[in-house]
C-alpha cells in the first residue's frame, strides 16, 4: 500500500490518503466502461469494488444487448427508441433514450472490436435474437434486436471490459468498500472515504470528479434474481449527500425467476421460442397480450403470471408457479443458444429444459429508479422548480443511476446497453470537466468524520438484534407490502412496518469486532444501504396514485398522464417527494405523445 | 447436519483449527452455500466470500470433503458428513474460507487475457464465421474462481513460475479467437520450463472446474502451437 501523502492542513493525518482525478465506485460494466474511457485518456482513475471486478453482477446478465444492427431484421435506432419509450410506459426521458438508441450500434461494435465473443450468423456477424418489446415500424412485426453471447452476454461483456482495463493499466482497488460520499460546503463532491476489507482499515479517497456505478438493489426483496451483493450501497451514499432518489416505486419484477429459488430465466428462452403455460397447459399469454404474446413487456408479463396465480390456475401441487416450456425446441437449439439456462435449470430446478419445463414465477429484478443524472451521466437535483442542476464532480452511471431511459418498465436487453453507453458518455464528460477543473479542492474534516463514524457505530458492543433477523425481515415485509400488485392500505402498511424495522436498526450489535476480512460489518454497512433506500421505495410507491408500468395500484388501474407523467424525486431528509417533469423532446426527432399501451 | 470448518483469523489464533458446526434445518434442493449462510446466522465470525449464488460470478470456490468447488451449486445432498470444508489449497489464507488470490490473479494478467489487433479496426463487426467462434465455446466462460488452479499440484510447487491451469486457459481463449493477432506474441511469453509446460496433465484442473471446462486440452492446443511456433 502506498504511503500517504499529505499535503494539506487536514487532522485527518493518520488516515491513509489517495488521489485520484477521477473515483469511480462499482466495479461492473458501467463502472468499467467508463474507467475504461478515462485510462485510455490518460486520466489517472481509482476504481474501488467490494468484489473483484468480474464479481460484479452484470456478470449474470444472460439475453444479451439491444442495438439495431439489423443483422437479422430490418432496423433502425428510431424504432427501438419507439420500443423503449413504450416499454417505459412514456416516462422514460425522450432524449435520453433517443441518445441512448443512436449509441447502441457503435457501442455494441466497440464492445467486439475490444474481443466480447459474440455468437454468430452463417455472414459472420453478430446474432440477435428476439426480445421482448421489439418492433419493427413502430409497433409492427416482432424484431430481432438483442446481440448475445450464447446466454452469457454479460459475463462476456464484463470479462472484456476487465480484460480492456488490465490493458490500460487502470488502478483497482479490489475488496474495499465506499462508506460515503465526501462533500464540501460549495457542494462539490470530494472522493470517498473507504475500508479495504482485507484489513479493516479507512482511507480517503480524494478525487476531483467521482462516479457512481454501484448497481441496483435487488436485495431489497427476499425473493430476487439479484446477487448477494446488490445491495444499492452507491444510491444510499447519495441520498445521504441530500441527494434524492429519482421514481423508486418503479421496481421490476422479472416474469421468469426459477420458482422459489430466484434464479433468473432469460426472456432469451421466449425469444428463441419458448412460451409460458398455466395449470390448465393454456398457453396464456395470447389472452394478455394477443399480438405479442409471451414477448410483451415484462411488467405485462408478470401481471398476467400473478393474475393466473391468484385464480388459482398456477402449477404444482400449491398452484404457485407456471411453467415455461421450451422442451418442444430443438434440443440442438437449447444447447447452442441457451447453455446456461440448461445449467441453471438442472442445478436449481432438477429439470432438463430439453425433456420438460421450467418452473417459474415473477421475481424482484431490476431498480428502474435511482440516483438522478442527465445523458452525460452527471448527477442532477431540483434546484428552483423543475430546474436541473448538476451537482459539481458527481456522476452515475448504470442501474444505481435513472437518466432515465426505462421509465416506469426497463426493456430486456436495454440494461447491458444502458450501462456501456452512460459508463462511456458519463467518462466522456469527466474527461471535459477536468480540463476546467484542474486541481483538487481542500477537504473538510467534517465530511471526513461524518464517513467515518458510520464506521464506528459497529463497533458498539452489548446486546441487541443481529443483522441478519432485521434483513430477512426487511425483505419479507418488501415482498409482502411492495410487491407486483399494490394497493393504498398495503402500502400504508408498508411503510409503517419498514419504518418500525428503521427503529430496530438502531438497536442492533455485532458480536464480531475483528478487523481483518470481517463480512459481518460489510453485512451490517449494506443493510443500512437497503434500509434508506426501501423507505424511498414505499414511500415513493403509496404516494403514487396511478398503475404505469412496473407500478401496478389496484385502487388506481389506470395510467394518468394529466397528473402522472412526471418523475417523482425522494428526498431522505424529511422523508419529503417531490416531482419533476419528464422530458417530452427528443433531440433531433419528434417526440412520442404517450398513447393507450397494448401488446 | 454435521459440519467441520477451517477456522483461521489472524487477530486471535496463533494456528488454525477445525471448527464443529451442526445445522438442524435444511430443506430439499439446498445448496452448501445456503447451509453457510444459516451457519453463519448463527455464528456472524464465520467467514467466506459469496455474491451471485448460481455458479456465474466465481466467489465461493472452497475445498469442500477434499474437492475444490463452488458452494453455491454444490447440492448438500450429495455431501457425506461431516462436511469438511477448508479454503482452497495452495495460496495463503486470509481468514477462515477466504484465500489471498493475488498470486493467481497476478499470472491471470501475465498472459496478456485481452485481443490484441494490429490492423485498423472496420466499421463494421470484426467478422468472424460460426465455426470460428464455435472454437472460443469451452474456454471464455472461465469465471475466475480458482478451482482449477489451487488444486494443480504443478501450481502449488511453483505458483510464482507455472502460471496455472485457468491463465493458460484465458492464453488459449485469446490464441484461439481468429480475430487476435498476437500470436507470436502470446506464445514467446509462454516460453521457457515453467509458465506453459510445468503441467503435467495431472487433470485435477478437469475434475474439479465448476464450468466443466477442460484446461488441459487447452493446454494441450497451446503447445501443439508452440511446436508449430518453432518450425
Amino acid at each position: 500500500m502506498d504511503v500517504a501523502c499529505c499535503d494539506d492542513g487536514g487532522n485527518y493525518m493518520n488516515l491513509t490518503k489517495r488521489k485520484f482525478d477521477c473515483l469511480v465506485i462499482g466495479a461492473g460494466g458501467g463502472g468499467l466502461r467508463a474507467a475504461l474511457q478515462l485510462s485510455q485518456a490518460d486520466a489517472s482513475v481509482g476504481v474501488v469494488s467490494k468484489v473483484f471486478p468480474t464479481r460484479s453482477h452484470t456478470v449474470a446478465a444472460q439475453g444479451g444487448i439491444n442495438a439495431a444492427l439489423a443483422n437479422v431484421s430490418p432496423d433502425n435506432w428510431h424504432w427501438h427508441m419507439y420500443d423503449t419509450i413504450k416499454g417505459s410506459d412514456y416516462l422514460g426521458d425522450q432524449d435520453a433514450i433517443e441518445y441512448m438508441c443512436r449509441a447502441a450500434s457503435n457501442t455494441v461494435i466497440e464492445l467486439e472490436h475490444s474481443g466480447v465473443p459474440f455468437s454468430r450468423l452463417d455472414n459472420g456477424r453478430i446474432y440477435q435474437r428476439a426480445f421482448g418489446g421489439q418492433s419493427q415500424n413502430f409497433g409492427g412485426e416482432q424484431a430481432s434486436r438483442t446481440c448475445a453471447a450464447a446466454d452469457r452476454t454479460g459475463h462476456a461483456i464484463l470479462h472484456t471490459l476487465y480484460q480492456q482495463n488490465i490493458h490500460a493499466r487502470t488502478h483497482f482497488f479490489d475488496e474495499y468498500f465506499a462508506l460515503d460520499l465526501v462533500k464540501d460546503e460549495d457542494g462539490y463532491i470530494l472522493g470517498a472515504v473507504a475500508i479495504e476489507i482485507e484489513t479493516g482499515e479507512s482511507l480517503l479517497i480524494e478525487a476531483k470528479t467521482t462516479l457512481i456505478a454501484t448497481g441496483g438493489a435487488g436485495q431489497l426483496f427476499y425473493n430476487n434474481t439479484n446477487a448477494r451483493i446488490n445491495t444499492g450501497d452507491g444510491m444510499a451514499m447519495a441520498l445521504r449527500a441530500g441527494i434524492p432518489m429519482e421514481d423508486m416505486e418503479f421496481f421490476q419484477f422479472h416474469p421468469t425467476g426459477i420458482a422459489g429459488k430466484g434464479m433468473l430465466i432469460s426472456e432469451g428462452v421466449r425469444g428463441e421460442g419458448g412460451y409460458l403455460v398455466n395449470g390448465e397447459g393454456e398457453r396464456f399469454m395470447e389472452r394478455y397480450a394477443p399480438n405479442a404474446k409471451d414477448l410483451a413487456s415484462r411488467d405485462v408479463v408478470s401481471r398476467s403470471i400473478a393474475i393466473e396465480l391468484k385464480e388459482g390456475r398456477g402449477c404444482g401441487p400449491n398452484k404457485d408457479h407456471v411453467l415455461l416450456k421450451v422442451n418442444h425446441l430443438d434440443a440442438d437449439i437449447i444447447k447452442k443458444r441457451l447453455p446456461g439456462i440448461r445449467d441453471l435449470s438442472m442445478t436449481f430446478a432438477g429439470v432438463d429444459p430439453i425433456d420438460a419445463p421450467i418452473p417459474v414465477c415473477p421475481t424482484a429484478h431490476y431498480t428502474m429508479g435511482g440516483i438522478p443524472t442527465n445523458r452525460h451521466g452527471q448527477v442532477v437535483v431540483p434546484e428552483h422548480q423543475g430546474a436541473e442542476e448538476p451537482v459539481p464532480g458527481l456522476y452515475a452511471a448504470g442501474e444505481c443511476a435513472c437518466v432515465s431511459v426505462h421509465g416506469a418498465n426497463r426493456l430486456g436487453g436495454n440494461s447491458l446497453l444502458d450501462i456501456v453507453v452512460f459508463g462511456r458518455a458519463a467518462g466522456n464528460h469527466i474527461i471535459e470537466y477536468l480540463k476546467e477543473n484542474r486541481y483538487h479542492r481542500p477537504i473538510s474534516q467534517e465530511s471526513v468524520d461524518k464517513a467515518l463514524a458510520r464506521l464506528a457505530r459497529w463497533d458498539q458492543k452489548g446486546d441487541g438484534e443481529s443483522v441478519d433477523s432485521i434483513k430477512t425481515d426487511l425483505k419479507v415485509t418488501m415482498d409482502k407490502y411492495c410487491g407486483v400488485f399494490r394497493q393504498e392500505d398495503v402500502l400504508q402498511e408498508g411503510v409503517e412496518k419498514v419504518l418500525a424495522i428503521e427503529e430496530r436498526l438502531k438497536d442492533v450489535r455485532l458480536k464480531d469486532h475483528s478487523k481483518v476480512f470481517n463480512t459481518a460489518r460489510i453485512e451490517a454497512l449494506e443493510l443500512e444501504n437497503l434500509m434508506d433506500l426501501a423507505v424511498a421505495t414505499v414511500c415513493s410507491a403509496l404516494e403514487r396514485k396511478e398503475s404505469r408500468g412496473a407500478h401496478s395500484r389496484v385502487d388506481y388501474p389506470e395510467r394518468d398522464d394529466k397528473n402522472w407523467l412526471k418523475h417523482s424525486l425522494f428526498f431522505k431528509e424529511g422523508r419529503r417527494l417531490e416531482y419533476k417533469p419528464v422530458h417530452i423532446k427528443p433531440l433531433t426527432v419528434d417526440s412520442f405523445p404517450p398513447k393507450p399501451r397494448v401488446y | 447436519m454435521k459440519f467441520l470448518i477451517y477456522r483461521y483469523n489472524p487477530e486471535t489464533d496463533s494456528e488454525p483449527r477445525m471448527q464443529e458446526y451442526e445445522l438442524a434445518d435444511t430443506e430439499p434442493g439446498m445448496m452448501l452455500l445456503n447451509a453457510l449462510e444459516r451457519l453463519k446466522a448463527q455464528d456472524e465470525s464465520l467467514s467466506f466470500r459469496r455474491s451471485c449464488g448460481e455458479g456465474v460470478c466465481g466467489s465461493d470456490g472452497m475445498n469442500i470433503n477434499g474437492r475444490n468447488g463452488l458452494a453455491c451449486i454444490t447440492p448438500l445432498t450429495i455431501l457425506k458428513q461431516p462436511i469438511e470444508l477448508r479454503p482452497m489449497p495452495g495460496l495463503p489464507v486470509i481468514r477462515d474460507l477466504i484465500v489471498d488470490m493475488e498470486q493467481f490473479f497476478h499470472q491471470y494478467r501475465s498472459v496478456k487475457p485481452y485481443l490484441i489487433r494490429h490492423d485498423p479496426d472496420p466499421e463494421i463487426e470484426i467478422k468472424q464465421s460460426p465455426e470460428e467462434r464455435d472454437k472460443l465455446d469451452g474456454l471464455y466462460e472461465c469465471i475466475l474462481c480458482g478451482c482449477c488452479t489451487t488444486s494443480c499440484p504443478s501450481f502449488w510447487w511453483n505458483p510464482d513460475l507455472f502460471r496455472g491451469p485457468a491463465a493458460l486457459l484465458q492464453s488459449a481463449r485469446f490464441l484461439m479467437d481468429s480475430r487476435d493477432q498476437g500470436t507470436a506474441v502470446r506464445l514467446d511469453e509462454l516460453e521457457g520450463p515453467y509458465r506453459l509446460f510445468r503441467c503435467h496433465t495431472i487433470m485435477n484442473c478437469v475434475d474439479v472446474c465448476p464450468k466443466n471446462l477442460n484446461p488441459t486440452k487447452a493446454i494441450g492446443n497451446i503447445k501443439k502451437l508452440m511446436v508449430k511456433h518453432h518450425i
